[in-house]
Order: structure tokens, then sequence, then C-alpha cells
């Protein structure tokens, strides 16, 4: 049993009352709890007196130097270079490692030093990874000029680029690289037996010179005439098996189960990227939480390396920081409320969004005329002249350009006057531009669906995908969007540099690639073109970016924007699933073209591989699909929620209850400290002349505690040796 | 030992990456850009130092607030006066590379903020760092009041014991929590 001095223990070891430590506030909040908490409590409490919140076990000298030596083999493990020390000093730690790497045996050698190439071979493999990354030197100068927050938007491109890539690999692994195989090699292909109709009908040889050109020019643009009859389209896509020497390759389920494993690989992929931001969203949803030391703390980006960037980052900070303190005395303001004042503003604000509504509904009734007009047209084949025959062929597209390009106007100016706090403000704007943006596409497709059923069997699938290239050729025209950004561009220096408004470039690109995913499917390469797309995008921001632009005024915090990005597309996602569901299993398949040509369905022919497939397969693929295993599988993962949520909670419970004891262990802390130097004092004993050492100043142990300023003298008397007794 | 001779050894370059966590090609580069800084008849010598002047020269560093701190907390001189050994240029760059911990970070940046170098973050040196956070010319300063404000919120928010200063772990707890850190505090050269 070790002697201790200060602590007098009984014949039982157990520490028994002192005077002192009945004193600590700890010891006092303890007493308070155990009288508020009645009988039963009590007799639990008792049993241990001292060992809650003072800790004064540890106090043994035995205890502490236990500690030292397990943090001492705690930082041995740790690999060298995150210790945080200078240069020789590793080295001589680095020495003293090896020269006890000697003494161990050949075994515990072995596996440190394998374990020490293993790490080597890793960071590597990392730098090498790091190394490939697509347009690494443009990133790292857009980085040094506007920080981090602008960064988060050409990271997001650079994401879609590589999504893209990955599925148009799948889609031409396993769709076209069998058909060119096929065509060139050696193979039968069994074409689908259509009934004689053909997709769309082309007199040939009735044009020359400009019509020729012209009607080049609108074939690209929208797909149809020379177009169809490539790789582009689903119609071209006739052959429904190809037999190999070995094998028959089934080209119609590939198709069907390409689309669904991309749809379900994007949503893979989106929700591990965004998994890392949605649990530091969820934290800190929690409290208004450490806003104001993450601005200061980590509120400069050390990678900014202009004057410019510089200067418009410290404003940036200073015009964020105003607006939050301001934020906060509007809170206070809002608290203070009197009924009347809430009445009206609640009035104001439902007056406001139904007028909003509204006007929703009049844009989605305008895209639903436009585009049953732009059909009929097309239809009837009223043809007037070149121009107003673009026009009425792009009439959905224009509308739903101007309706996008109206709405955000509108709600910033009637956002204003339903008093809210700036940063929801925001937010509430963005929200309403997403469900607009999103919204418009759906009306579109619906009212194409409402026109398919409609048409005869032959092209209905063809001309739906027609639309929806050209919706996608007419979302970014190259060329005119670069004379738009030159002109506005231009036009600004006269009123001054423009602002990069990242949520509006955000919600462009997602706007993009959901009708990519949708597009996917009736239009194979459809991910390629879109990869070309973005690749012109990322060129043509950064040019504009840093020619004419000067970083926003509203900052953009890089981490929540980048979570705030993977929700917007996984809303897209979400909303492109819609589409290819329904068409996949709903909407009857064109007779004329496609792979789907022998089946009512795109769907069918899942069930029918299933039936040829041997007997225990089938079983079992019946199995999965029936509904005891679903209702099980169910009621399994609601379990697992379920446990899950109880755990988070429990947490933290125990959280708070470790943050309420540090609170009360820095007060005991600062207790005794107080009671120590009371007792120097009356003692009249002088501390020990020589003062704490002259601290190196990177090397100091005071670096752990917060005391040190106020009672340097103290704290060296406590830790020289506890046989130098303080009576109290 | 530390060496600033034109070429850089296998030996030394190992050690250096195994020390740091920096890649071979970084520390070749660094190594490249120390011997520019040096004048003309120490380029060969070992255990040149380059003064704090010329280091705040570098195009990484001539737009950072930080920028004395930060030759003062990586210099290893006594009495300290900022100037850098190519060790101490290897540590600078190490602790702020991408691939530093967390808590190396976060130890050299709570030494950075601290100004007095008491080893706690007072209200004086949240004030510091708030005026180089923020401070162009006279009238794009906060005002008493808020700054006032302000440091009662990162009080409240980040010192758990209350006794008025935020020490190191403290800090380190915060950090932890933001982020944010990560990623803004990097240097790459």
């Amino acid at each position: 049993m070790e002697i201790d001095s200060v602590f007098f223990t009984d014949h039982s070891g157990r520490i028994a009352s002192n005077i002192l430590l009945d004193q600590l506030p700890s010891y006092q909040s303890l007493l308070y709890q155990r009288r508020s908490s009645g009988n039963g409590s009590k007799r639990k409490n008792s049993s241990r007196p001292r060992l809650s919140s003072s800790g004064s076990g540890k106090w043994a000298p035995g205890t502490i130097s236990r500690q030292e030596e397990k943090q001492k083999t705690l930082m041995e493990q740790r690999p060298i270079r995150e210790l945080p020390k200078t240069m020789n000093e590793k080295r001589q730690e680095k020495a003293q490692r090896l020269k006890k790497n000697e003494d161990l045996d050949s075994w515990r050698q072995w596996s440190q030093n394998s374990r020490r190439h293993l790490r080597r071979l890793w960071e590597d493999y990392r730098e090498l990874r790091r190394s490939l990354q697509l347009w690494r030197g443009d990133i790292h100068q857009i980085e040094g000029r506007f920080g981090t927050g602008i960064l988060s938007y050409f990271s997001f491109l650079r994401f879609l680029v590589m999504l893209n890539l990955v599925i148009f690999l799948l889609i031409f692994g396993f769709v076209m690289v069998p058909l060119i195989v096929v065509r060139s090699a050696s193979g039968n292909i069994t074409y689908n037996q259509s009934d004689g109709s053909i997709c769309s009908n082309y007199p040939s040889s009735a044009r020359r010179g400009l019509v020729i050109f012209h009607q080049y020019i609108t074939d690209l643009l929208s797909g149809e005439g020379f177009l169809e009859q490539t790789y582009l389209f689903y119609g071209f896509y006739k052959a429904q098996k190809i037999s190999f020497p070995h094998v028959t390759y089934n080209l119609a389920l590939a198709y069907l189960l390409v689309t669904i494993a991309y749809l379900i690989l994007s949503l893979l992929w989106i929700v591990k990227r965004s998994a890392t931001g949605f649990k530091r969203s969820l934290v800190q949803d929690e409290d208004r939480f450490q806003s104001f030391c993450n601005k200061i703390f980590t509120g400069w980006d050390f990678c900014i390396a202009t004057e410019t960037a510089f200067k418009q980052k410290k404003s940036c900070l200073l015009y964020e920081l105003r607006t939050d303190l301001e934020e906060e005395r509007i809170k206070q303001k809002i608290q203070g409320r009197t009924r009347k004042e809430k009445l009206r503003i609640f009035s104001i604000r439902f007056l406001l969004n139904f007028f909003a509504v509204g006007f929703l509904a009049a844009c989605f009734y305008s895209i639903y005329l436009a585009t049953i007009f732009s059909q009929t047209a097309g239809r009837k084949n009223i043809k007037v002249n070149f121009f107003v025959d673009l026009i009425y062929e792009y009439l959905p597209s224009i509308v739903i350009t101007v309706a996008n390009f109206v709405t955000p106007l509108l709600f910033s100016f009637i956002v204003k006057f339903e008093d809210y706090t700036p940063a929801f403000e925001i937010r509430f704007t963005l929200m309403r531009c997403v469900f607009m943006r999103l919204t418009s596409i759906g009306v579109l497709l619906f009212s194409l669906w409402s026109q398919i059923t409609d048409c005869g069997e032959n092209s209905c699938e063809c001309g739906y995908n027609y639309k929806l290239y050209s919706v996608k050729t007419h979302d970014s025209p190259v060329l005119p969007r670069l004379m738009v950004n030159y002109c506005r561009c231009g036009l600004a220096k006269w009123w001054g540099q423009q602002e990069f408004s990242i949520p509006d470039n955000v919600l462009q690109i997602v706007y993009g690639q959901t009708i990519c995913w949708i597009g996917a499917y009736y239009c194979p390469m459809l991910p390629a073109i879109c990869i070309i797309k973005y690749f012109f995008i990322f060129y043509i921001k950064k040019v504009s970016l840093i020619h004419n632009c000067r970083p926003a005024t509203r900052p953009f915090r890089a981490s929540r924007s980048t979570f705030f990005f993977f929700v917007v597309l996984l809303i897209g996602l979400s909303l492109a699933c819609v589409p290819v569901i329904i068409s996949v299993a709903q909407i009857h398949c064109s007779q004329g073209c496609g792979p789907f040509v022998n089946y009512t369905t795109s769907w069918e022919v899942v069930p029918d591989t299933v039936s040829k497939l041997p007997d225990g397969v089938r079983n079992l693929l019946y199995a999965l699909s029936s509904e005891a295993f679903a209702v099980t599988f169910f009621v399994l993962t609601c379990l697992a929620m379920f446990y899950v949520i109880a755990l988070a909670g429990a947490h933290k419970r125990v959280i708070k209850q470790l943050r309420e004891q540090l609170v009360l262990e820095g007060q005991d802390k600062r207790f005794l400290m107080q009671k120590l130097y009371q007792a120097q004092r009356a003692s009249g004993v002088r501390s020990p002349g020589s003062k704490l050492p002259a601290r190196s100043s990177r090397s100091s142990p005071s670096y752990h505690t917060s005391f040190n300023s106020h009672f340097t003298e103290t704290v060296f008397l406590a830790h020289s040796s506890p046989n130098s007794s303080t009576h109290v | 030992m530390g060496t600033t001779a034109s070429q850089l050894g296998k030996a030394d370059l190992s050690e250096y990456q195994e020390l740091t966590f920096l890649t071979k090609q970084e520390i070749l580069l660094a190594h490249k850009r120390f011997t520019e800084l040096l004048p003309k008849e120490e380029k060969n010598s070992t255990n040149a130092r380059v003064p704090m002047t010329k280091i705040l020269t570098l195009p990484e560093l001539k737009s950072n607030p930080f920028k004395e701190r930060i030759c003062l907390v990586f210099s290893t001189t006594n009495p300290n006066d900022g100037s850098f050994s190519f060790d101490d240029f290897l540590d600078f760059l190490s602790a702020f590379s991408d691939s530093a911990t967390l808590e190396i970070k976060s130890h050299y940046a709570f030494r950075i903020f601290d100004f007095d170098n008491d080893g706690t973050l007072s209200c004086g040196d949240l004030e510091k760092l708030v005026d180089c956070l923020t401070y162009e010319s006279e009238d794009s300063r906060l005002t008493t009041e808020e700054m006032r404000q302000l440091i009662t919120n990162i009080l409240e928010e980040s010192d758990i014991d209350k006794d008025g200063t935020v020490n190191l772990s403290e800090f380190q707890h915060v950090i932890s929590r933001s982020p944010d850190f990560v990623s803004s505090f990097k240097i790459v050269l």
C-alpha cells in the first residue's frame, strides 16, 4: 500500500473522509444530487464516497507513474512523424527506438519492419493515385486564388465526370462491345422479328445544297436524321440475342440490367461520398454549434497565395462575422416579439407563399401547353420558315429556360418581405429554386408521355428520346453560352465584376445530370456526351472565373457545400429513377425499334430469362422475391435501425454527463490550487528559489494545463514530491 | 545530419520521408526552393539558415496573416529569431501537408494562435487572432462591442472548464469537430 501523506487511508484501503475533500465543488454537487434523489440511491452512492468526480484515487504516486508509463507506450506505438517535435528530437526518438528494437526478439523486429514497409507501399500507392487525378493543376490554381469554397464546385464537377465515365464504361462494355465484336468477327445475330414497321421514314435523295446543310445542323442538335442510325440511340440496338461460338449473349437482358446497375451504382457512390458530410451535418444541427469557433479557428484558408484573394478573404470573413453577430441579435429580437407582430408576420408569409405556389403552377401549366403545342405542330408537319420551325421545335426548352431564369429573381424578391434570419432566407430561396427546376423536368416528361400514348406504336420511344436529346443539348449549347458569358462579363466590367454564384451553377449541373440518367436508358451514348459537356463547362467556368469574376461576398463553407451538392444530386437521382422505372415496367415497347421488340414491356425479359434457368437457381430467385422473405428482411432492418438509434441516444447522454464532469473537474482544480496557494502564504514557506526552467519554444509539458499563467509556482510545488506535505 | 548541399543524398531523402509526411517529390521540391532562398556563398554549406525576411518572400507565405507566427513557431533557434534551417523548413511543410494528422495540425495551429506563448489562448490572444483575420484598415474593423460579443461567444463554445482561456485539449476538441480545418490548414508548394 502506498503511503499517501495527503489522503489518510483507513485499514480497508478506502479513503476516509477528509475536511478538504468535503469542500470540493464536485463533491458538494454530488451531495446535492444525493439528497434530492432519495434513499434508494443514497445507499448506492455511499458505497463509493470518493471515487466519483473528484477522482482522488489518481492522486496516489503509484497511479501517476503507472499512467505516465501507459502514455509512453502509447506514444511509442505511433509512427515518429506523428509526434509534434522538432526534426532533431525526432531523430533522437528514432535512434532510441532502433536501439530498443535490437533488444527485442526477431519476431517483433520482423513484424515492425514489415509494418513499416507496408506503410511505405501504401503511401506510394496513394501518391500515385493523387498524381493521376484529373485537372489537378487547374484546381490547385483555383484554390490558390479563390479558396476552398469555390473549389468544392470544381471537385463536384470532377466527381460527376468520374461517375459518368464509369456509367459509360458499363454501358459500353455490356451493350456496345458485343454488337461491335459480332459485326467484325463471326457470329450470329438473332434480330428481332419486326413486322415490317420502321422507326421513321427518311427520303434520302430529295435534298440538295444549303438545305442539306441546314438539315444537317438541325439534325445534329435535335438528334434526328442521320444520328438516328448510329449507336447513339436505342432504336439502333435491334439485336436481341447474339450467339458466339460457345455462348449466347442476351442483349435485351443486358441492356435492362445495365440500366438498373448504373442507377444503383450512382446511388451507392453518392451516398458513400456524402456519408461523412451527413454525419457532420447531423451533429451540427444538434445545437447552434461551434459556429464562431469554426469561423475563427478554421476560417483562414492557408492555401491562398495571391494578394487580391488575401484582401478578398479578409473582407469576406469580416462580413461573415458581422452577419453572424447580427443574426444573433436578430434572434434575440425575434424571441422578444409580441403576439400582434407574430400574427402580422405569419399572415404576410401565408399570402406570399400562396402567391409563390400560384406562380409555380402557372409556370408548369405553360410548360405543359408548350410541349403539347410543339408535339402537335411536329406531327402535323406545319412548316412556315426555318426559324419559326426551330422555335416550334424548341418551344418546351425555351419555356423551361425562361421559367428557370425568372423564378430565382422573383423568389429572392419576395423572401425579403417574409422577415426571416439571413441564413434561413438563403436556404429557403435555394430550396424553392431547386424544387422549381426539378419539378419542371417532371412536368415536361409527363406532358411527353401524355403525347406518347396518343401516337402510333411505331416511333414512340424514338420520338421520346429525340426530345430528351434536344433538351439536353439545348440545356447547354456551348457556343451560345460562351457568347452569353463573354457579353455578360464584358458588360459587367463597366458595372463591376460578376459574382460566381455557386448555387446556380450547381443546380445547372445537377439538372443536366438528372437528364443524363433518365436519357441513358434510351440513348446509351448520353453519358459520353455528358462527359464532353462537363469538360467544356470546366474550362469555360475556369476562364470566366479567373478573368471576370470575383469571389462571392457570401462565403461558401467547403464542407457544408459539398454535402449540399450531394443532397441535391440525390434528389435528382430519385427523380430520375421514377421515369426510368415507369418506362421499364409499364410502357409498351415500340414494335419498330429497340431490343425489346418481342416483349410487351421491357421488364418481361427478366421473367422470361428466369423461367429458362436451371431449377435450383430458379427456386432460389423465387424465394428471394417472395413476400415471406421481404417481410422478414424488412422486420430485421427495422430492428437494426432501432438498435442504432438507441445506441446513439445513449452516447449522447454519456457525452452530456462527461461534459458536466469536466466542468466540475475544472472547478475542483481551481479550488485546490487556491487552497494550496493560501496554505503556502499562511505557513510563510517561500517557494523554492529556482523558477521553472526556461521553456524551449516547442517542447514543453505545460501545454496541457491551463493554470501555468497563474499558478506557476504552486504547480512546481505540487509536482515536486508528494512527501513535502502541506498541512491544511 | 541536415544538409543543404546542392544534391540531397539518398539516405537523407529516405530519412526525411520517414520523419515527415512529405513525399519524395515534395521533399525534392522543398530542397530546390530552399536553396533558391540561400545567398550564393551559403548554397553548399550544411546547416545554413535562411533569415525570416527571406522566408516571408515565399509566395505561399506572402499573403498569409500568420506568416510571422509561423516563422517563430517552427524555428529552432535560441533565442528565437524566426530563421529556418532546412530541417525546420521540412517540419513546417510536413505540418501543413495534405497527409498530416489532425493532431499534428491542431497542435501547431494552437502554437501559432498563441501570440504570447503562454500555453493558452486568453482573451488577448483571441483578440489578436480576430484582428489578424479581419483587419484591413481602420474602417473595416470590428467595433469593440462586436469584438467583445464575439470573444464571449467563442469562449462559451470552446471553454469547457470555464476558466476563461482555451487550453490545448479544449482547442483540439473544438478542432476535431470542425469539418473544414484539415482542408483549410494546408500549404502546398
